[in-house]
């Protein structure tokens, strides 16, 4: 052993625990650097050596963060779900963790109550909440079933889908069509004018963008590369959850030609490229498959202690590591602070939903808060404290991202790969960026801001991948 | 501008549409936040008059009564009288002409573990980390250092021994070292780190599972004019059965490949046998000479390890510096009394002490039943070694806060049970900054009171922040008799007792 970095010349160090070495230090002019150390945030001191120790973990983290950002995404298909992920009739998905009706948030019991009669399956609100209750109506996470969803996540059989595959992997993820904002299906809306949107998107969205996604296949045009245009936003002022506008639009201008080559009735192709135009979130829905692919790449590595989904389904708030699989750990969901819409103030936001988390898991969204300043002023932020919030969640994650850089961070890679051990030591949250659903069952959205999980899922999730480490 | 009427109830409400006046949807939603908040004001909307929003104003009822565009600024507040509705409106002028100051730059993120703040460093640079954390939590510090490829000195007592364990292989395998725990000195380079002292640059490295005996062996080789290249703490437990002296054979590779350091000195408190064996059959195959200073009962002494080690160098032994102090009568029968804050220096003074003394009890004793239990004033003779754990517990170590010994030495001047106090006192960073000013008044106090001859182990070196001299003439003014040798002070104590070996 040689240890040249040890004793090749007059070491710099790095000092964590009491002053007086640090002080001894500078009085030898030696270069010092204090940790600002503090006790872990939570977490048995055990558990936390544990996993500190555990030798699988480097090398399971190495590969989780490998896998994660090997991994790419590329549009290859346009689907109803009930093809796509062989949807049963009278079975519908959802955000988060797994829930009951009982337990199902306003939102969430609209979302519901809304695919049931955008499915048939009810002819009136009263008849679908006695379908749901019944548990005539099975319930089951997006998550599994290799998809996702933003806010209520509420996918039913006849709903088109994004089909996302990963070159590397093969893998494949799914998300349904985004509705646009307002009273809408996903934070909770159900009226007639919901229903309309949702047959017509049926009607004529899915299968216009099926059409024009294959085609252009078909006639040999690379499939879009959905990481690419994600890549990009970061540099337009997008963080890629809470604002999507550079996306949409980019999305548009890549599937525009392929549409109006479709041979849809042009009044159809008309509104259409109207609807894409007009919803500053449609890109949403393409870059959430996108991250869950990623992250799918890296699940199931054991000791690896990498976050793989943060979700919550308007009740709880689920996360799941790449050490510990399939397993959930959940505890009850923060209400969003931000910005409301009209009238509606913070007693109308339900708590937070929705998969749509999954961008601060794969290190966008608001972990890449520094791409996009305009969002921090969710909350009565500055410019400052967006780049220190992404500056922080540098701290929790084990990797920058080459492929999603951010401009004003000198092009720093984004902050990637959540580390349930560095978040119960530096005891920081995820920073997540969200919208808000109204509380109440139909009200539709009422804000958008910031948020965090809460802390108990990482407190469950350390606990049991030092259980693992221990048992390894 | 075109005000609309109130559209019903007793409340004033104003419905503006602005042309030509545009605001981002988010700074208009803080508009809305700042103006819903006003006194009297019971709704408002200051958006863009697109369908969504004019949805939520007739949901308000503040819908316009004229036809809109999308491109104007729709300003519809209702408040509880005309005044609160004129004061409410000059606010929204007044919020939408506000300007954000920002200076675009973040305010710097502290580093809250090891591994943040070894990330900002050149991976090309040396460099190292030293913890000192609770001893509970210093494991995932070192395990940062370990997995930045960086070397690390655990200062922190009371990591439990198997995550010790842990730690060295993982530091083996990365090709680092640990050093420590709870054997807090290094020098690295001329670096000092932890317990140091300031020793010139020399062509001997040491191997040290013992803090204060790395330092005694340090200042005497600087007082030689040998000087060392490093000083590698390994923990006071390496060469322990448990730890197997994992930390000890890869410093000694180190030193074996380091071009600066020409010999080696191992020094440490009596190995467990078979990791002696083994230490001893890989220092064999190195290429550089490397000679054990490590305590037991047949080489009880540091300092004659030293000396040894010159005469392989061809060097003379000098004269250790010390100060005589008065003349004082020999007190044969009297009780040794040796107060140390050095558990090494301890260790030697039993070793030397025990074949002219008998037994000597003390709370780190040579053997179980001399186990002096926590009465620190007991009769006869003991050593007490105050950097014992147990009592440290909750208090900085006694090279810092000399509370505990001072006490003792307090009880002592008021006992009348004939002694000799033998003390160390431990120079260098990290250490009190002027220990001989705390201890002078209780010295002379005691003697004072009685008579009590005062032998005193001084580990430091003239460059230390202390000054050896300066704390030994100031020792020596309040009547100590000053060593820089602890085996030295050792037998001038055992001279006054009568009982020279």
């Amino acid at each position: 052993m040689s240890l040249q970095n040890l004793l090749s010349g007059p070491p710099a160090i790095v000092a964590a625990g009491v002053d007086v070495f640090s002080e001894a230090l500078r009085a030898q002019g030696a270069d010092v650097h204090d940790v600002d150390w503090r006790p872990p945030g939570f977490g048995d001191p055990a558990d936390l050596a544990a996993l500190a120790l555990d030798p699988r973990r480097a090398a399971a983290n190495r590969t989780a963060v490998e896998r994660l950002m090997a991994a790419g995404s590329v549009l290859v298909d346009v689907r109803p779900a009930r093809e796509v992920i062989g949807l049963t009739d009278r079975t519908l998905l959802h955000s988060g963790p797994p829930l009951e009706w009982e337990n199902a948030s306003g939102p969430m019991r609209g979302a519901l109550v809304g695919a049931c009669l955008f499915e048939g399956w009810a002819a009136d609100v009263e008849e679908a909440e006695i379908l749901l209750a019944t548990g005539a109506v099975t319930l089951d996470p997006c998550h599994h079933h290799r998809t996702v969803g933003p806010m209520a996540g509420v996918t039913s059989p006849s709903m088109w889908m994004w089909c996302l595959e990963d070159p590397v992997t093969g893998g494949q993820a799914f998300c349904n069509l985004n509705e646009g904002l307002g009273k809408v299906l996903r934070m909770g809306a159900f009226n007639e004018e919901v229903q309309a949107r949702l047959r017509w998107m049926r009607d004529v969205l899915g299968p216009v963008l099926s059409k024009a996604v294959r085609g252009s296949i078909d006639a040999g045009n690379d499939p879009l590369d959905v990481k690419a245009v994600l890549a990009q936003m970061l540099q337009m002022g997008d963080e890629a959850h809470n604002r999507n506008r550079a996306g949409s639009l980019m999305a548009l201008r890549e599937l525009s030609p392929a549409i109006v080559a479709s041979g849809a009735p042009s009044s159809d192709i008309a509104d259409v490229l109207r609807f894409i135009g007009g919803n500053e979130h449609f890109f949403l829905n393409l870059g959430m498959p996108t991250a869950k692919l990623a992250l799918d790449a890296a699940r199931g590595i054991p000791g690896s202690t990498m976050l793989t989904v943060m979700s919550r389904n308007g009740t709880e708030f689920g996360i799941q590591t790449s050490g510990t699989g399939d397993r959930w750990f959940t505890g009850p969901a923060n209400t969003p602070v931000g910005l409301f819409l009209g009238d509606y103030g913070p007693d109308d936001a339900n708590p937070d939903i929705g998969d749509s988390a999954i961008m601060e898991t794969y290190g966008i969204g608001g972990f890449a808060m520094a791409a996009a300043p305009a969002i921090v002023r969710f909350v009565g932020g500055t410019v400052p404290d967006a780049l220190a919030t992404t500056e922080r969640m540098y701290q929790l994650t084990l990797a920058e991202n080459p492929a999603m850089q951010i401009p004003i961070m000198g092009f720093r890679g984004s902050p990637t790969g959540i580390d349930v051990l560095k978040v119960a030591r530096t005891g920081w949250l995820p920073q997540i960026n969200t919208g808000m659903a109204g509380r109440v069952a139909g009200t539709g959205q009422v804000g958008a801001g910031l948020v965090q999980p809460p802390q108990q899922c990482f407190e469950q999730a350390l606990a049991a991948l030092a259980e693992e480490a221990r048992t390894a | 501008m075109s005000p609309s009427a109130p559209s019903g109830g007793d409340a004033a409400v104003s419905v503006q549409l602005r042309s030509g006046v545009y605001a981002d949807s988010v700074k208009l939603m803080q508009v809305s936040r700042r103006i819903g908040a006003r006194e009297g004001v019971s709704a408002v909307l200051v958006a863009m008059a697109t369908p969504l929003n004019l949805e939520l104003a007739a949901n308000m009822g503040l819908a316009p009564e004229e036809p809109t565009s999308p491109e104007q600024l729709l300003i519809a507040v209702r408040a509880a009288d005309e005044g609160a509705l004129a004061e409410a409106l000059a606010d929204v002028d007044a919020a939408l002409a506000e300007r954000e100051r920002s200076t675009g730059t973040a305010a710097a993120i502290p580093h809250r573990t090891t591994g943040a703040g070894l990330d900002e460093l050149s991976p090309e640079s040396p460099a190292l980390a030293i913890v000192s954390v609770p001893g509970q939590y210093a494991a995932a510090e070192a395990a940062d250092a370990i997995a930045a490829g960086r070397s690390v000195l655990v200062f922190s007592d009371g990591v439990p021994v198997e995550q010790e364990v842990a730690l060295k292989r993982a530091a083996h395998d990365a090709g680092v070292l640990v050093m420590g725990p709870d054997c807090g000195t290094a020098i690295v380079s001329g670096v000092a780190l932890g317990f140091a002292n300031v020793v010139r640059p020399g062509p001997v490295g040491l191997v040290a599972a013992s803090g204060t005996g790395a330092q005694q062996v340090s200042c005497l080789l600087d007082m030689a004019g040998v000087g060392v290249s490093h000083v590698l703490g390994v923990g006071g437990r390496d060469l322990k059965e448990e730890v197997g002296g994992l930390a000890t054979l890869d410093a000694l590779a180190a030193l074996d490949a380091d071009p600066a350091t020409e010999r080696v000195l191992l020094v440490s408190k009596p190995p467990a046998p078979s990791v002696a064996a083994a230490v001893t059959e890989a220092a064999g195959k190195l290429s550089v000479p490397v000679r054990s200073a490590v305590l037991s009962p047949e080489s009880p002494d540091l300092t004659a390890a030293v000396e040894a080690l010159l005469a392989d160098m061809g060097l003379d032994v000098p004269v250790w510096p010390s100060r005589p102090g008065p003349a004082e009568a020999a007190v044969p029968g009297a009780a040794l009394k040796g107060l140390y804050s050095g558990g090494t220096l301890a260790d030697e003074a039993m070793l030397l002490a025990s074949p002219a003394l008998g037994g000597i009890r003390s709370n780190i004793p040579l053997q179980p039943d001399l186990d002096l239990g926590t009465d620190l004033s007991a009769p006869g003779h003991l050593v007490v070694d105050f950097g014992d754990d147990a009592l440290t517990v909750g208090r900085a170590h006694p090279m810092i806060d000399p509370t505990l010994r001072l006490e003792a030495i307090e009880a002592l001047a008021a006992s009348d049970e004939p002694a000799v106090l033998l003390l160390d006192v431990v120079l260098g960073y990290g250490a009190d900054p002027d220990p001989a000013g705390a201890l002078v008044p209780a010295l002379t106090a005691a003697r004072e009171r009685r008579a009590l001859p005062v032998v005193v182990a001084l580990i430091g070196t003239e460059g230390d922040p202390q000054g050896w001299s300066r704390q030994a003439d100031a020792l020596a003014a309040a009547g100590c008799a000053v060593f820089s040798s602890n085996a030295a002070a050792t037998r001038y104590a055992l001279d006054l007792l009568g009982a020279s070996a």
